[in-house]
Order: C-alpha cells, then structure tokens, then sequence
C-alpha cells in the first residue's frame, strides 16, 4: 500500500484543541442566550472535531495524497478533457476585486467584473458560432436544461406544442436528464453500428411533436460526424430544434464551429475545455450559447454593454428564468477568461489540433492489441473495446483498475453504452509524447497480461491506498455518515 | 506557435504524424465536410504574454469595490464570513482540485473521505439523517427539494413563503416549468410569514411547505409550527437555512423539517460575485433513494480495509438516465471541501463562536443605526445577524455615497419586493468591528441627513 493512512477527520478530535482564531466580543452584549428567544437555539453542542490547525494541515495534505489527480498522473478519462489547469488562472480568480466581491455589489461598483463576463460571453459566442451566451449555468448539465427550456419557451412562444426530444443512445446520461426534467418525453434515437447517427432512421422519427434533436458533436466514440449539416437542415425542415453538447468542444476549436453547422443551441463546459479545474467533481461552468431565435429566451438577467457602462438586464419577459441564484459560476468564468486570452485565436486551434493529433497516436499505437471502436482518424478521443481481452477473463473495468497499479488513472469505462467493455480515452493536448508513450506501453503491456498472467490485473489494483472496493455492500446497507462508536 | 500549455515540438508531432500514417494534421480532418469547416481564424484577441495578462485582468478586478477594500455590510445570501487560512493551502494541492469525479474509487480515496466527512458534518448541523456531497448552490438545492417532494408525494404544489429567498423562488420556478408544479405564495408582511395564511393554503395537493430560517429579511420563523402546518396536510417540510449559524441555532432537522437546503458560502467559500457556491442537501433517511446529487458511502475493500466509494448510484442519470432523480452530474465539490475544512477548523466551538459573535454585533449594528435619525428597524420580529432598515432616502443613493466612504451599506430591497422599496438589509457578521460599525453609522447618518 502506497500509503496506510486511514483516519477521518473526527478521529483525530481530542477535546479542548482548537484551529480557529476569533477575537473576543467587542460589543456590550454578546449572549446569543439573552439576544434571541429560547425556542430558537440549538441544544446541544454540533458534534464537530476538535482539532489544531496542524491536524488540519496534516490529515487535509494526507488525503490528498490518497487520489490522483492530473497534476501527478496522466488522467485520461474520456469526455472530461482532463487538460493542464494553468496556475496563472488560479491566481487572477483569486485577486480579491474578484474573490472578495458580493454578487449584489452595484452596478457601479462591479464594472470589471461586468466587462470580464460581457467579453467572455462575446468570445464564447465566437468560439461556437452563436449570437447570444448566457453564463449562468452551473455546470453542463444545468447548461443542457437552459437550453432545452429555451427550446420549449421558442415552440410555446409559437403556438407549437411538440411534445418529445430525440437523444441518441450513444448520449451522455445527462442529456435523457436533462430533456426529461425540461418536461419531454426522451425518444432514443438508434445509432449505426459505428456510432454514427443513423440518418434515415431519424428521418423517420422527425415530425410535428418533436422539439428537439440533442447530439454530442464530435460524438462519443470521438469521431465528427459526417452528415451533420445534412442533419441539421433535416431537423430544420420539420421545425425541429437541434441542440449540441459541447462536452466534446475541445476537437473543433478554430476548425469548424457549432453554429455554422446549423446547431440552434449549445452549451460549454468550461471545466473541459477552457481549463477550469474540475475539482474532485466541481464546481464546473456550463455556459449556453444560442442562435438570436432564441436569445429572448436567455436566462436573466443578461449582461449588457452601453457605450462604456456594462449593466444586468432583468427586463426580459420571455426568459426562461434563473438558473442560479446569481450570475454564474463567476469564480469559473474568470479562469476561462483568462486562459482564452492566454491561448488567442491561434493558440486555441493549436490546441484542438494536438488534442487530434494525441488521440489519433494513441489509437494507432493500441491498434493491434485492442479491438478499436471505429476506424480513424479520430478526434480529439478514442473508444476501444476490451471484448477480446474480455474473452481471456479480463474486464475493461479490470483493465482500468490495472492501470491504477502502473501510475495512470484509468479512462472512461463502459462508455459510450453501445460499445462492449469501452475504455474511452481522451488524453488532451496539454500531454507529451512521451507521457502517451509510457500509457501505450502500460496498455500493451496489460493485454499481454490477460495472455499470460491474468491473475495480476485481477488482483489489481494493489498500490492504492485500498483495494477494490465492496460497492453492493456500500449500496445494501448504505453508511453515509460517520459516528461515533459507544 | 508555441504555447506553454502545449507539449508536443513540430519535429514530435512530423514524428506522431509518422507513426498514425498521415502527412499532416490536416489529414486527420478529413470526415469534416469542407463546408463545414471555419475559413478563418477565430475573431478573437491575440494572444497576451503572461505579464501583460496580468496587468490587464489585474486592472479589470480594481474597478471592483470588494470586501477588501471596503467595509461589508451586504448579505442578501452572501456574507463576508472568516476564512481560515489553511483552506485555501489545503484546496490548492493539485491532488485535491486536479482530480475530477471519483470514478475510481482506489485512486480517489481522499476526495471520498472528505466528502463522507462533510456529509456527516453537514448532517450533524441541520439535525438530518444524511447529506448529499452538493448541488450547485441554495437556490438549485431548494429547487431539486421542491422536485424530491413531488416525486415523494406526487402532488403538484409548493407552497413557498414571501420570506424565502425571492431569488430562489425564481430558481424554483424554472425548474417546476418542466414537471408542470405550481408555486403558491404565502405572504409575510411582518416580516415573517404568515403561519395563519400558510394553515389556509397548505392543503391536499400540497407537496412541501417551504421556509427559510433565518428568512430572507433576517428574522427567525417558527419551524417547528411550520412542520405541524405541513404535516397535517401530508406535505413535506423543507427547510432552507445557512450552516454556517447552525452553531447557535437549533438544526431545522430537529424541529421537524424533512428536506433541509441552504447555501454553504459561509462555511469558508470566497463570494466571488455570487458562483462557485454550495447547495447543501440534507433528508431524512427514508427519503434517501429519492435524493438528487451524489453521495459517498463507507465499505471494505477486498482485505477488509475501510474505503469509500459513490453509492446508490442508481438514483443517478448516467445510470437511471431520463429515469433519473436529477440531471446533476458534477456538482461543486471543492466548495464541499472548503466547506469541511472550514467545519474542521472551527470545530464545535468555534461555530457556536462564530454565530454568537455574528448576532451580536448584528444586534448592536441594527440599535447603532436604528437610533440614526429617520431610520429605523423596519421589521420587529427576533432576527439573527441581518436586518431590514427603513431609510428616509432612497437606499440606491445611500449605497452609491457610503461607497465613496469605503462602506458596502448593503442590499436595497426594492428589485426584490416593491413594498419594500425603502428598506436596506444590511448583514453582520463576525468579522466587522464595534469600529467599523460605529463609523458606519455615523456615515449612514451623513448619507441620509
């Protein structure tokens, strides 16, 4: 075991330590006791740890060092674009007119935190082709039901009542999500076998109770999709909606934009792309970009921009509403800002570029030893299938778990669904040859395993602080909170 | 071009292209239709050199008035709490914020255990049985309350009162379009809301009663009566409350709510104009399959060690899909872990510290400026640490001089409920001063004589 550390934080409690520092009360009265009636206070103490500032530092440092990250190990789990996060980024989000700022701050007194949204929102919108961005959203998934309730408001807003969107069933699991929550019913959408959406199909599903068609571009088995435009202008014809998930924006950079294609709507997920960190599972930023159809849908209030003054326009009447209780993930936007102007225009397309061009090496160098998904070029990621190893007894989720052992995190497994034993691998541009190189070598090297000595992926993983772990025993009697023994 | 986020030299990539078989990157395009493809290159500002960067964004944060640089006296949903240093120290390892989902679990232990304990923490404080590891922020926890409660009940109405957040409310609204469930009000002209009222509109088709405590205006509610309201409708109770001064007052757990949401920026998070934040989530145990979000679960590895992994994932939407109890997917997890260390710092009696000294100087600050002559407490109700003062001029033109005195005097109400359009609330915390506090007021009577 790499490390035999296995305290929580309330282990470490000794009565009587503290960690904070609060100065004593400097008004007359400062009895909460005599302050406020009685039926409104706690009774009892919060059972929180009592423990020093070191204990912190310690146990907090310990934990870290329990996971991988992308800064110490290659991370190439696909669809994440688990890129570099630039540490200059970092520091610009915590300049305290920016960490330090109330979001009710007036107008006024906010303007450069106004100007650094209204201008991401306009790169943005370049980026993808759109007309209008709304920085709101969350995180992906809140950017996907922004933009299906635009698309709901826009039909309603014309008297059309349609009442299903079509998702494919190679989707990420938010899109069904996200188009259920918005009120449709989700109508799964064949894919050929190469991942590719089959059009003739479609066309047959196109009609007057349909809102939407929703798709990753490129999709999920990394590959652009050729008949896109074809796509697009079919949905268009019969009054449909076609909405892009941006999850895989990373590949068209500079080289082909969602709105040119003919999408109506997108979103971007700023932690993929746009090197926000992703931060154990968050905070993400989803940005929506929309067509100017729909931009009276945005979610309020919008940013605007008169002469030099920048201002939140509440005034929208057809807007779908709020999203959060402010203005977006701002923290996240101030990180994105930056980096797009680290990278400008050619700086971005470099980056799509050898996003491809990683991917495509890695898939060429897995080629004979693995069962790839779909022939190439890919984009910016590629699926193979573990079905050959699976015959030998070895799992994708066992390949995963052995390339925990050999200093990788593992990629995506059993994603897209309509690949058997996918592993989806998305290394990014931000990674070296060398680095794809040594992840090739460990991958060939574990297909030699499932050969000859299979028992060491089985066993694996073994260098990790715990090993495979009980996950029915988790999920069958569910312990979701510590206490204390008696 | 050379960028210092790109690895990979001309000569390695003629060497990558070499080893794939094609002659250049272009070839790797061609499922792209030609049409399809961007002519140009992207309109967007060249590149900027690191120095420069800074000096232009550096510029773009100092025409921002923030609580740095003056004296904060905003809430509204955002406070100026303490900020423990160790946080910041802890968050910034790559290990913690490079990391993403913990999909596997071996080599995601420390993202786990943090979770698990700022799950149990979280639970201790608002008196529930379990706590999820986070929605975005208040406002998108009370919203996926109000879908949990029609889930459970399958009834089609919330009933919110006046006092709530009127920003969540909007929240919510946007997420009850889909399902169809329709808000009910119920007023609170005193500044808290209307029990009375609330007995009458609660009924059969009711899914949750929701309030907040301490509400909107500051002022405590009577949780415990709310619940009774609320159950004897078969309605379920959610509460809306900040962890951050359930150090003092009673978990809302324990008085009787089933949901408990709030908004966990107090607990260490910067409040960087409004977002990253932290929703929390708390149930009862029975509610727990019905749970949107993630949550972490205790377990043994295969010798019996104690590890952590995601748990009742078949709630979740890349499993359950369309089915699913949510469409979150990546949540806000490092503002979970501030909001751990930040518990872990203060301990149990810190936090208790932290909400006396909050309402403390909230109660001076509101005689202090009560007694500013033509101002007064707007509202008479028992209030925490934020209140409503009535001014006698406009408060929009109050909070643009006192900002030219390095004071940020708090939030007008007017954008939120016209009645109001008089009224600032204005929030203390620990961290201001009797010093500050008096000069504030002698400010604010300068700015409204």
């Amino acid at each position: 075991m790499a490390d035999a550390y296995d305290k929580l934080i309330f282990e470490l409690s000794s009565p009587g330590r503290v960690a904070w520092s609060l100065a004593e009360a400097d008004v007359p009265e400062a009895d909460a006791r005599t302050l406020l009636p009685e039926k409104y206070l706690r009774r009892a103490a919060p059972e929180l740890p009592e423990v020093s500032e070191f204990d912190i530092v310690r146990h907090y440092s310990r934990l870290s060092r329990m996971n991988y990250g992308v800064d110490t190990h290659f991370y190439p789990l696909g669809s994440c674009t688990m890129k570099y996060n630039p540490r200059l980024n970092e520091d610009m989000a915590r300049l305290a007119g920016f960490a330090r700022l109330h979001p009710h701050a007036a107008e006024a007194l906010a303007q450069g935190a106004l100007q650094l949204m209204h201008e991401l929102a306009r790169d943005l919108a370049e980026i993808a082709g759109m007309d209008a961005v709304s920085l709101q959203p969350a995180a992906g998934a809140q950017g996907e039901l922004a933009g299906v309730l635009m698309i709901r408001a826009y039909h309603l807003s014309r008297g059309e009542k349609r009442t299903k969107v079509l998702v494919p069933d190679s989707a990420h699991g938010t899109n069904p999500a996200s188009t259920a929550l918005a009120g449709y019913e989700v109508v799964e959408v064949k894919s050929l076998p190469n991942g590719e959406v089959d059009v003739d199909a479609l066309a047959r599903t196109l009609g007057p109770d349909v809102a939407a068609f929703m798709i990753t571009v490129p999709n999920t088995l990394g590959m652009f999709e050729p008949r896109i435009v074809e796509i697009t202008e079919m949905c268009h014809a019969t009054g449909v909606q076609v909405y892009m998930d941006g999850a895989n924006l990373n590949a068209i950079l500079g080289i082909t934009r969602p709105g040119d294609l003919g999408f109506d709507v997108c979103h971007f997920n700023l932690h993929k792309t746009f090197t926000t960190p992703h931060g154990g599972g968050g905070p993400g930023s989803g940005p929506v970009g929309v067509k100017a159809h729909l931009e009276p849908f945005l979610p309020v209030p919008v940013i605007t921009k008169d002469g030099d003054a920048y201002a939140l326009d509440w005034k929208r009447p057809k807007s779908i509403g709020k999203l959060q209780a402010f203005w977006g993930n701002f923290g996240m936007l101030v990180r994105a800002y930056t980096y797009i102007r680290t990278m400008g225009p050619e700086g971005l397309r470099s980056v799509s570029d050898n996003a491809i061009l990683n991917a495509n090496y890695i898939m060429k160098r897995l080629e004979k030893d693995y069962d790839v998904a779909v022939p190439g070029p890919c984009m910016h990621e590629c699926v193979v299938s573990a079905r050959r190893q699976k015959k030998l007894g070895v799992t994708a989720t066992d390949i995963a778990k052995r390339l925990l052992d050999l200093g990788f995190y593992a990629p995506s497994t059993y994603f897209p669904m309509i690949v058997e034993e996918a592993l989806m691998i998305e290394p990014t541009e931000t990674e070296a040859k060398e680095t794809l190189d040594q992840f090739c070598d460990a991958m060939i090297q574990i297909a030699r395993e499932a050969e000859t000595n299979p028992a060491v992926i089985h066993e694996a993983p073994v260098t990790t602080p715990v090993r495979r772990l009980d996950q029915t025993r988790a999920a069958r009697e569910p312990n979701l909170r510590w206490t204390r023994r008696a | 071009m050379v960028s210092r986020y790109i690895a990979n030299t001309p000569d390695e990539q003629k060497r990558m292209l070499g080893v794939i078989g094609a002659a250049s990157l272009e070839e790797l395009l061609v499922k792209i239709p030609a049409k399809a493809r961007l002519a140009r290159p992207l309109g967007l500002t060249p590149a900027l050199a690191e120095t420069d960067l800074i000096r232009h964004v550096t510029a773009l944060a100092a025409r921002n008035a923030d609580a740095d640089s003056h004296v904060c006296f905003m809430g509204a949903g955002s406070y100026d709490h303490y900020v423990p240093s160790p946080i910041n120290h802890m968050i910034s390892r790559g290990e913690f914020f490079t990391a993403y989902t913990p999909y596997q679990p071996e080599a995601s232990q420390g993202t786990l255990r943090s979770i698990y304990e700022y799950q149990t923490m979280i639970a201790e404080l608002t008196g529930m049985d379990v706590a999820n590891a986070s929605i975005y922020d208040g406002a998108s926890s009370l919203a996926e309350a109000a879908l949990m409660a029609h889930a459970v009940t399958e009834r089609g109405e919330i009933v919110l009162s006046r006092a709530v957040n009127p920003l969540y409310k909007r929240v919510t609204a946007t997420y009850c379009e889909g399902p169809s469930l329709r808000l009910r009000d119920v007023g609170a002209p005193d500044g808290v809301t209307d029990l009375a009222a609330a007995k009458k509109v609660v009924g059969p088709k009711t899914a949750a009663l929701v309030v907040q405590t301490p509400n909107f205006y500051g002022c405590l509610e009577d949780v415990a009566a709310a619940a009774e309201i609320a159950h004897a409708a078969g309605a379920l109770m959610v509460v809306v409350a900040d962890p951050v001064n359930l150090g003092v007052l009673e978990g809302p757990g324990k008085l009787g709510a089933d949901i408990v949401v709030g908004e966990g920026q107090g607990l260490g998070v910067p409040m960087s104009f409004g977002g990253p934040n932290l929703g929390v989530f708390a149930a009862k145990n029975e509610l727990v399959r019905r749970m949107p979000g993630r949550l972490v679960g205790a377990t043994v590895d295969r010798d019996g060690r104690r590890g952590f992994v995601l748990t009742l994932q078949t709630r979740e939407q890349h499993i359950r899909r369309a089915k699913a109890t949510s469409n979150i997917c990546t949540n806000v997890a490092l503002c979970a872990l501030m909001a751990t260390i930040y518990l872990a710092t203060l301990g149990r009696d810190g936090l208790v510290r932290v909400g006396a000294l909050s309402t403390a100087k909230a109660h001076y600050a509101a005689q202090r400026l009560g007694a500013v002559p033509g101002v007064s407490l707007r509202f008479a109700a028992p209030f925490f640490k934020e209140f409503a003062l009535k001014l006698p001029k406009p408060p929009e033109r109050v909070v643009s001089r006192l900002a030219k005195q390095g004071f940020l005097a708090g939030v007008p109400l007017k954008t939120f409920e016209r009645s109001l359009a008089d009224c600032l609330l204005v929030a203390v915390t620990e961290k201001r001063t009797k010093t500050e506090i008096d000069a504030f007021a002698v400010a604010l009577e300068k700015a409204v004589a």
